[in-house]
């Protein structure tokens, strides 16, 4: 009780330093790793105590992804860790060498923004925007995984090939992302609007598809011309 | 008017916008905080050897070394000044260091020997506390007392009478963005805060007279700021560690609260123990309303909350009486939470009232339409407009109540209890003095200034609206400048009165611009509604509100869950109906938590807070909210500011907890008086 140590919360009582961690006084521990951040290389000498956020954050000024509670308990520092969405904080950066990464920096697609990122201003889903990158990063995953098939907590049939993304499912994939100014309901509207355009597209796509298919195979007996696709 | 998009939305959505922590200033080192581990006692000594012993370390800040500072009028500005310890978690150190992690790794080496006090820290809020006071007055100015009538003797001869006690836990902004600063100490003296706060102006000057400058050599740089919800409407002690480091060690400094340290540095709500006598007529007809509060300060700061004033204006009664009084205790510094007073006051009201329509047989919303008051039953000022019985019929009519069977615990499908709870919502109207500048450009845009804060609430948005049918121009030609000390000075994001204050003094410099056009561009114009505000009439103003809540809970596990909640709100004019309503909801999701989920625990044994992270200290997750809808009622006032607006930040989160509370009544015949409503309250209570 008489001596004090830094109450951060993250670690252990007494001020000593874990097993095998460098001595007291010791300088930092440093590698050189490569990360791939939405789409460009950087080689970087990393502290080796680093998060994947400290990283982009402090080092490659990247400062898109937030801290806000960097325990991996509030998701404002989600990132799309090689194609998952991840926690930032929780990622040890000398772990991932080589990692591809996309920020919130990433997703637009240069001036033209995501339909998400559309969304999100069309039906006011954020209010102060702290929690807006780990929001967008975690809801273009969620699109991903729905669509590759990934049931949820929720998920009715947990055999269907694209679970649907309606309120519920949206809700539920979304728990992981807190934000205290409480814009969910508007989250929820941008996601599943976002969700229904891009199902739409794809039930459009796989009937040209189909019907370009089949014209293909109409050409193919009758004509020279070529189809082309979109 | 029209509703208009975020105009910062892209920055938001790219990752563009900045906020304190983030601004790429050369040479920035990092600033970790030490805490202190004993709840009451004395600093014997501070042993930074080891700490600076760590390559990198550049300064170890304490008691024992920090220079002095002039005295400031919150005693939590006073970091290292002193080493008295009145509450575990207080600052007692900070570590600088060239990167992140070494400085957090060497706070852990900073050894702090404390002589502790005689006895432990006294931190048990309870009504037998023997340093119980009246305070002189409560947040910010409101007597402590008031008494009309003769309550004692009124109540025991109504025909229907309820007393109850409610209380209400601590709880914590949790504002999603870490109090932060970045301190740069200019060549020429000068200080430049990047930080997140409520209002640039305030922490301009607090600073200045903290760290004995003039004002204009402080400037206060916070375009964005990740929420607040009261907590950074004054200086925390992050602005004042800060620039103190980078004092110390000539280089700008980066410091930012972990959430951790959030939870003893930044303030929160205090816990609230009230008592609540109601008596009424067969009629329902008030005769008498009693409310009175109890409440916790810090050693070194009183800060009380106004938890009883809404009860002062809210009902008709002949009789009535509130009190406010506190205690002092080895508790960190209690301060502003989203509509402080209104929030835990009116949980206690509307739940009184709740148990009083059951008591007299009558419907809840007619019973509080049959207390409406003629005019502000204390001051007896006339309201300026009121239209809290619209809002109580409009809500009734969208949320279909008019069905409602009373009876509690009827309503039963499997393991699922429903009930529905209605309660109202209040919040006054407030406006503070304000400058503003516009200038209009050949090019025909328009530059409007004010260091005004958006910290999410879509200030920015509403200005350029308000400035834009000021000057009857399309709002895409209006560029509003805020969150900077540099430019006219404002009054604070709080009080729900931004928009109001800021918004007549852009409206005034709007005028003032527009004979001047024809005269030739550029053309400048500025306000000061100082002399405005002053001679405001006397009036009660107030927004009014109405809630309704409907809750399914589980009879096995005891969970509650809010499938649907609907507000009409009565706020004067709504300028920007798109970010007024992400408002409303917002505060109105923030009530939900507080019904159900939010509370922070205080560590009887050693001081401080126990759940201090967001895995233990739990608020609303996107599952926990289903369907949340806001309306309004179009209300016409013309005794508030040029605008015809009332403050819609806070009223959504007064009365949702009571609306959410009375529904698990009616699912449940129980009533649980004590907030949260926890799985554990409702299986121990059924």
């Amino acid at each position: 009780m008489d001596s004090a140590n830094n109450s951060d919360g993250d670690v252990p009582p007494g001020g000593g330093r874990p097993p095998g961690g460098a001595p007291p006084g010791g300088p930092p521990v440093r590698a050189v790793i490569t990360l791939v951040v939405n789409g460009t290389e950087h080689r970087i000498g990393v502290d080796t105590r680093a998060s994947l956020l400290d990283v982009l954050r402090e080092d490659l000024g990247l400062t898109g992804s937030k801290k806000g509670c960097d325990h991996g308990q509030c998701g404002a520092c989600t990132i799309l860790l090689d194609g998952r969405r991840a926690n930032g904080c929780l990622a040890l950066a000398v772990a991932h060498d080589g990692a591809r990464i996309t920020t919130v920096e990433g997703l637009a697609d240069g001036d033209r923004l995501s339909p998400l990122q559309e969304a999100f201003i069309e039906y006011d889903a954020f209010q102060c925007g702290y929690c807006t990158p780990g929001q967008l990063c975690s809801a273009t995953a969620v699109l991903d995984e729905a669509a590759a098939g990934w049931p949820s907590a929720v998920t009715p049939d947990i055999t269907a090939a694209t679970p649907m993304l309606d309120a519920a499912e949206i809700r539920e994939r979304m728990s992981g992302n807190l934000c205290r100014c409480g814009a969910y309901v508007n989250i929820v509207a941008a996601l599943r609007d976002t969700a229904e355009r891009a199902e739409r597209q794809s039930a459009a796509d796989a009937a040209r598809a189909t019907s370009a298919a089949s014209d293909a195979r109409s050409e193919a007996i009758g004509h020279a011309q070529g189809v082309g696709r979109r | 008017m029209r509703a208009l998009e975020r105009v910062e939305g892209r920055d938001k959505v790219t990752g563009r916008a900045r906020y304190a922590y983030e601004y790429p200033v050369e040479g920035a080192v990092y600033a970790s905080a030490v805490q202190a581990t004993v709840g009451r006692g004395t600093i014997a000594a501070v042993d930074a050897e080891a700490a600076l012993a760590i390559p990198g370390v550049l300064a170890v800040v304490s008691c024992e070394n920090a220079p002095r500072l002039r005295q400031a009028a919150d005693a939590e500005l006073a970091v290292f000044q002193s080493r008295e310890v009145s509450y575990r978690g207080q600052l007692v150190a900070a570590v600088v260091a060239e990167t992140l992690d070494t400085a957090r790794d060497a706070a852990r080496f900073v050894r702090i020997e404390y002589a502790p006090a005689a006895e432990g820290p006294d931190v048990r809020l309870h009504p037998g506390h023997p340093g119980i006071y009246k305070p002189d007055k409560v947040n910010p100015t409101f007597p402590a007392d008031s008494v009309k009538g003769d309550p004692e003797e009124a109540l025991p001869a109504s025909a229907v009478q309820v007393e109850a006690t409610y209380t209400t836990p601590a709880e914590h902004n949790n504002a999603m963005e870490p109090h932060a600063t970045l301190a740069v100490w200019e060549e020429d003296g000068g200080l430049t805060l990047y930080d997140s706060n409520q209002g640039s102006s305030t922490v301009r000057d607090t600073l200045a007279e903290i760290f004995g400058l003039e004002p204009e050599r402080v400037r206060v740089v916070s375009p964005h700021v990740g929420g607040g919800f009261g907590s950074k409407g004054t200086p925390r002690p992050n602005v004042v560690l800060a620039a103190m480091a980078a004092g110390v060690v000539g280089r700008p400094v980066k410091f930012a609260f972990t959430r951790q340290q959030m939870f003893s540095a930044t303030g929160y709500r205090p816990p609230s123990i009230q008592r609540v006598r109601l008596g009424a007529d067969g009629t329902g007809r008030l005769t008498t309303v009693v409310h009175e509060a109890l409440s916790q300060t810090s050693m070194i700061r009183e800060f009380v909350e106004q938890t009883a004033t809404p009860t002062r204006m809210m009902y008709q009664a002949p009789n009535r009486r509130t009190a406010h009084r506190v205690t002092r205790l080895n508790v960190p510094t209690p301060s502003w939470m989203r509509a402080p007073g209104e929030t835990p006051g009116m949980y206690a009201l509307e739940s009184a009232m709740d148990e009083l329509a059951y008591a007299a047989g009558i419907d809840p919303v007619e019973l509080r339409i049959r207390n409406e008051p003629e005019t502000d039953p204390e001051s007896g000022l006339p309201f300026s407009s009121r239209n809290l019985v619209a809002c109580l019929r409009e809500g009734a009519e969208r949320f279909g109540w008019g069905d409602r069977d009373p009876r509690p615990a009827v309503r039963r499908e499997g393991r699922k209890l429903y009930g529905t709870g209605v309660a109202s919502s209040t919040y006054p109207a407030y406006r503070s003095p304000n400058q503003a500048y516009v200038r209009a450009d050949a090019d025909g845009r328009f530059t409007v200034r004010i260091a005004a804060a958006d910290i999410g609430t879509g200030a920015r948005t509403t200005l350029t609206l308000i400035a834009a049918e000021t000057l009857k121009v399309e709002p895409e030609r209006v560029a509003v400048e805020l969150g900077d000390s540099s430019l006219p000075r404002a009054s604070l994001a709080g009080g729900s009165s931004g928009t109001a204050g800021w918004g007549s003094a852009v409206v005034r410099a709007c005028e003032a611009l527009l004979p001047k056009l024809d005269a030739g561009l550029p053309a400048e114009a500025t306000a000061d509604t100082t002399d405005e505000v002053k001679a405001q009439e006397k009036y009660a103003r107030h927004a009014y509100g109405a809630q309704f809540a409907e809750v399914e809970v589980d009879v096995d596990t005891g969970e509650v869950r809010v499938p649907r909640m609907l507000g009409v709100f009565a706020a004067g004019r709504i300028i920007n109906p798109t970010t007024a309503r992400s408002q409303f909801i917002g505060g109105m999701t923030m009530g939900l938590g507080m019904a159900l989920m939010e509370q922070t625990v205080m560590d009887e044994e050693f001081g401080d807070y126990l759940n201090h992270d967001l895995a233990q200290y739990h608020v609303p997750a996107c599952a926990d909210v289903r369907d949340i809808e806001a309306f309004w009622v179009d209300e016409r006032d013309a005794h508030l500011n040029p605008m015809g607006s009332k403050g819609i930040g806070e009223i959504g989160i007064v009365g949702a907890a009571a609306a959410v509370a009375n529904a698990v009544h009616h699912a449940t015949g129980l009533r649980v008086r004590d907030l949260p409503i926890t799985p554990a309250k409702i299986l121990t209570g059924m």
